[in-house]
C-alpha cells in the first residue's frame, strides 16, 4: 500500500493507490558502478607502482649505484614498490589508505618469498638429482662395490629405500597400536591417570630427535650390547614418533562429537562397541592423517638413524643382522664425503625421499577428505527409485526435506 | 485429575533405587583395563626416556656442578667438560632462525587467512603442511649448497656496513679487501639459522593460520561495516584475537629450532667458543655436539653427552609447555569445542 503524503485524514476522500508511472521525460538511467571489482583506474593504481618501481630499481641498481646482481634488483624493486605504492595511495586517500596498501603489499611479498623459498628447495633438489635418476639402476641397484667416483650407470639406492621402509615398518608396528591405544585410553576411558599420561605424552613431544636416538644408542647398543642395526633404528624412530602420533590421534578423537557416543550408549551398546563401531570409524580419516604425517616425519628424520643404524652399502633385509642403510643416512653420508659425484647421488636420493614424503602426504590428504563421491553412489544404492542427484532440473523437483545430505544415517554398517 | 503414586507401606515392598555402578563389566572391563595397560605402557616408555636421561645425566651434573654450564670447552680427555659454548650456539642459531621465521610465518599466515583468493586457500594450506613434512635433511641440502654462498655474500655486506655491531663483526677478515676471504663468512650460526628457519616456519605458520581462521566472522564484518580498511580490520580484530596463536606458534617453532640437528651439522664448522659474532665461521649446538661425539664416547663421555641432551630436552620442554599454556589461555579457540 502506498499513500502520498498530501493525503491527510481531514480530506475524507477514499484511499487510493498510486502506481508508479513510466516517466517519459526522465533522464536516461545512469549506469550503476560495479561494486564487485576494481575499476580500470584502481587496477592501474594497484599494478602501476610495481611496473614503475621495476624500471626505477633497474635504473638505480644497474645504472646509478654499484649494486649489480639480481638480488639487489629484487630487494630494491620491493622497497621502491612500497614507496611508490604509498605515494599513489596518498594521492587520493589519507594515511589510513596508505597503511592499508602498504600492509597488503608487505603481506603479499612475505608470502611470495616463502613460496619462492619452498619452490627453490624442491626445484633445487630435483634439478640436481635429475642426472642420477635418469639411470634406471639408480632405483634398482645397491652400492656394493661402487666407489663414490663411479659413473651413475653403476650402483643405486635401492638398499637405502628398502632400509628406510623396513625401519619405518618397525617404527609403525610399535607406534600404531600403542599410539592409537593411548589416544583411545586418554579420550574414552579418562580419569586422573589418563590426565597424567596426557601430560607426559605432551611433554615428550618436546624430545629432540637426536636425544631419542642417543637414548636408544645408550640402552640398546651400549647397555644391551646389541650391534647397530635396522631394529635399533626402528626403535629410535618409534621413540621419536610415539608421542607425536599419540598426541595427534588424541586431538582427532577428541573432536568426535559427543552426541554420537551418547546415541550409541543410549541404544544399549557397550563402551567397547561404541569405541569400535562409532568413535574409531568416525575418526578414521583423521587417524589415518595423523599416522601418515607422523610416518612422513619419521622416514625423513636423519639424526636418530645416524646414531643407531650404521650404514651398509648393500641390501640388508634382516633387521637384527647388522648395519642397515636408509635414505636420510645415505644422503647425509654422501654429502659429507664432499665428492661431486656422491653429492649428486645424494640429491638423487633426496628426490626419491621427497617423492616418498609427497606420496605419503597425498595419501593423507585423500583419506582426510570427506568421502563425497562414495556417499553419492551409496545414496543411489540406498534409494533406488530416485534419479541421480546431479541432475539439477530434477533435483529442484524433489521435496527438499528428504535426507539428501546424510550419507552416514544410511550407512548400512 | 492427577493421582500421585503413593507409598504403600503396608505392601512392604522394597522400592529403594537400584544401585548404579560406574564400574565396567564384561567386555567393557576388558576394554577398560587393556586401554589402561596400553596407556600405562606408553607412560612407562615415554616417561622412562625422560627419567633415564635424568638418571644418566646425574653423575655428570654432580661431578662438574655449575661448572658444567659455565665451561665452554669440551675435552673429556682432560676432564674439562661444559656446555656454555654449545648452549649459546644453540640459542644463537635459534634466534637467527626465529628472526627470519617469525615475520615470514606471520605474513604468510595473514596472507592465507585474509588476502588469498578463496579458491586458492585450500591449496596454500596444503602447501604449508607439505612444507612442514619436507625432511630436515632436504632443508639442510638447500641451506648448505644453495643458500650458504649467498648468505656469505650478505655477511660480507653486513660487516662492511654494520660491522660496528658485534653480531656482524667477523674477526680476522677485512670486508674491504680486494679479494675478500669468503671462507671466513660461511658455516656460521647465521647460515645454519637460515636453514633452520625454513624448518620452523611452516610449523609456526600452521598454528597462526589456524588461530586466525577461528576469528569470529561477525567481528570481522563489524569492523569492515564500521568503515575499517582491510588492514584496519586485521589490526583491530584478527591480530588481537590471534595473539595467543602468534606467541604460541612462535614458541613451538622455537622448540623445534632448538632441537634441530642435521641441517646444523651439515652447515656449521664446530667450534667451542662463546661469541656474539653470528656471521663468523664456526658455531655449535647441543644436538650437533651429540651427533659429532657419540661415536668415540666411552661411558663417562656418554653420560656427559646425555646430560647435554637432557638440558636441551628440559629447555625445549619449558618452551613447549609455555607455548601450549599461552595458546590455551588466550581467547583464541574459545567456543570452538561447543
Amino acid at each position: 500500500m502506498t499513500t502520498t503524503p498530501e493525503m491527510t485524514p481531514a480530506t475524507a476522500t477514499p484511499l487510493t493507490t498510486y502506481l508508479p508511472q513510466v516517466d517519459d521525460d526522465a533522464p536516461p538511467p545512469v549506469p550503476r558502478r560495479s561494486l564487485g571489482r576494481p575499476s580500470p583506474d584502481e587496477q592501474l593504481t594497484r599494478w602501476g607502482p610495481w611496473l614503475s618501481s621495476a624500471a626505477l630499481a633497474w635504473l638505480v641498481t644497474q645504472q646509478l649505484l654499484p649494486l649489480a646482481g639480481v638480488a639487489w634488483f629484487v630487494v630494491s624493486w620491493f622497497l621502491l614498490g612500497l614507496v611508490v605504492t604509498a605515494v599513489t595511495a596518498a594521492m587520493h586517500g589519507g594515511w589510513i589508505e596508505v597503511k592499508d596498501r602498504v600492509a597488503a603489499a608487505v603481506i603479499t611479498g612475505g608470502a611470495l618469498s616463502v613460496g619462492v623459498a619452498l619452490v627453490s628447495t624442491v626445484g633445487f633438489v630435483f634439478l640436481r638429482g635429475w642426472e642420477p635418476l635418469t639411470h634406471l639402476n639408480f632405483l634398482t641397484d645397491d652400492m656394493s662395490g661402487v666407489g663414490p667416483k663411479d659413473a651413475f650407470d653403476r650402483g643405486g639406492i635401492a638398499h637405502a629405500i628398502l632400509g628406510s621402509l623396513i625401519q619405518l615398518g618397525i617404527g609403525l608396528a610399535i607406534t600404531l597400536p600403542l599410539g592409537i591405544g593411548t589416544a583411545v585410553f586418554m579420550t574414552e576411558v579418562g580419569g586422573r591417570f589418563a590426565r597424567l599420561v596426557r601430560t607426559i605424552v605432551e611433554a615428550m613431544t618436546a624430545l629432540p630427535s637426536i636425544v631419542a636416538g642417543l637414548f636408544v644408542y645408550t640402552v640398546f647398543i651400549i647397555m644391551l650390547g646389541q650391534p647397530r642395526s635396522g631394529l635399533a633404528a626402528g626403535l629410535a624412530i618409534a621413540v621419536m614418533m610415539l608421542p607425536i602420533i599419540a598426541r595427534a590421534a588424541d586431538v582427532v578423537l577428541r573432536v568426535v562429537p559427543g552426541g554420537l557416543r551418547e546415541a550409541s550408549l543410549a541404544l544399549g551398546a557397550s563402551r567397547w562397541k561404541t569405541v569400535w563401531h562409532v568413535v574409531l570409524p568416525t575418526a578414521r580419516p583423521g587417524l589415518a592423517t595423523a599416522v601418515i604425517l607422523g610416518s612422513a616425519r619419521g622416514v625423513g628424520e636423519t639424526s636418530p638413524v645416524l646414531i643407531t643404524s650404521g650404514a651398509a652399502a648393500f641390501f640388508v633385509t634382516d633387521p637384527v643382522g647388522g648395519a642397515m642403510n636408509s635414505l636420510p643416512l645415505f644422503i647425509y653420508s654422501n654429502v659429507r664425503s664432499g665428492e661431486e659425484q656422491a653429492i649428486d647421488r645424494a640429491f638423487g636420493a633426496a628426490s626419491v625421499l621427497l617423492m616418498l614424503v609427497l606420496l605419503l602426504f597425498v595419501i593423507a590428504r585423500v583419506l582426510a577428505r570427506p568421502p563425497r563421491a562414495k556417499a553419492t553412489s551409496r545414496r543411489r544404492l540406498a534409494l533406488p527409485r530416485r534419479q541421480s542427484g546431479s541432475n539439477a532440473a530434477h533435483a529442484s523437483d524433489q521435496p527438499s526435506h528428504q535426507p539428501l545430505d546424510q550419507p552416514e544415517s544410511q550407512d548400512p554398517r | 485429575m492427577t493421582t500421585l503414586p503413593s507409598y504403600d507401606a503396608a505392601a512392604g515392598q522394597d522400592i529403594r533405587p537400584r544401585r548404579i555402578s560406574r564400574k565396567a563389566s564384561g567386555v567393557d572391563a576388558v576394554f577398560e583395563h587393556s586401554a589402561r595397560a596400553v596407556g600405562a605402557s606408553v607412560l612407562v616408555i615415554t616417561g622412562g626416556v625422560g627419567l633415564f636421561l635424568g638418571w644418566q645425566a646425574y653423575p655428570t651434573l654432580s661431578r662438574y656442578g655449575l661448572g658444567f654450564f659455565t665451561e665452554s670447552s669440551w675435552n673429556p680427555e682432560s676432564d674439562v667438560v661444559g656446555i656454555a659454548a654449545v648452549l649459546t650456539g644453540t640459542i644463537s642459531i635459534a634466534i637467527v632462525a626465529m628472526f627470519f621465521a617469525f615475520p615470514l610465518s606471520l605474513l604468510t599466515a595473514l596472507f592465507i587467512s585474509e588476502y588469498a583468493p578463496e579458491r586458492a586457500k585450500a591449496t596454500l594450506v596444503a602447501m604449508v603442511d607439505l612444507m612442514a613434512a619436507v625432511p630436515s635433511i632436504v632443508y639442510g641440502l638447500w641451506g648448505y649448497l644453495l643458500v650458504m654462498p649467498h648468505a656469505g655474500d650478505l655477511a660480507v655486506w653486513l660487516q662492511r656496513n654494520l660491522g660496528w655491531l658485534p653480531f656482524f663483526d667477523v674477526r680476522g677478515a677485512d670486508p674491504d679487501a680486494a679479494v675478500v676471504d669468503a671462507s671466513r663468512y660461511v658455516s656460521s650460526s647465521f647460515c645454519a639459522g637460515i636453514a633452520v628457519a625454513m624448518m620452523v616456519l611452516p610449523m609456526a605458520c600452521a598454528v597462526m593460520r589456524q588461530v586466525f581462521s577461528q576469528t569470529p566472522q561477525g567481528e570481522k564484518e563489524a569492523a569492515l561495516a564500521l568503515g575499517a580498511t582491510k588492514w584496519g580490520m586485521i589490526t583491530s580484530v584478527v591480530l588481537p584475537f590471534g595473539r595467543g596463536g602468534i606467541i604460541g606458534g612462535t614458541m613451538l617453532g622455537l622448540g623445534r629450532a632448538l632441537g634441530e640437528t642435521i641441517a646444523v651439522v651439515l652447515i656449521i664448522s664446530p667450534t667451542f667458543e662463546v661469541k656474539p659474532n653470528l656471521t663468523e665461521i664456526g658455531s655449535n649446538s647441543v644436538s650437533a655436539l651429540i651427533a659429532g661425539r657419540f661415536g668415540e664416547a666411552n661411558a663417562a663421555q656418554l653420560s656427559a653427552l646425555l646430560a647435554a641432551g637432557f638440558v636441551l630436552f628440559l629447555i625445549t620442554l619449558v618452551v613447549n609447555t609455555l607455548a601450549s599454556v599461552v595458546v590455551n589461555r588466550s581467547r583464541s579457540g574459545a567456543g570452538t569445542d561447543a
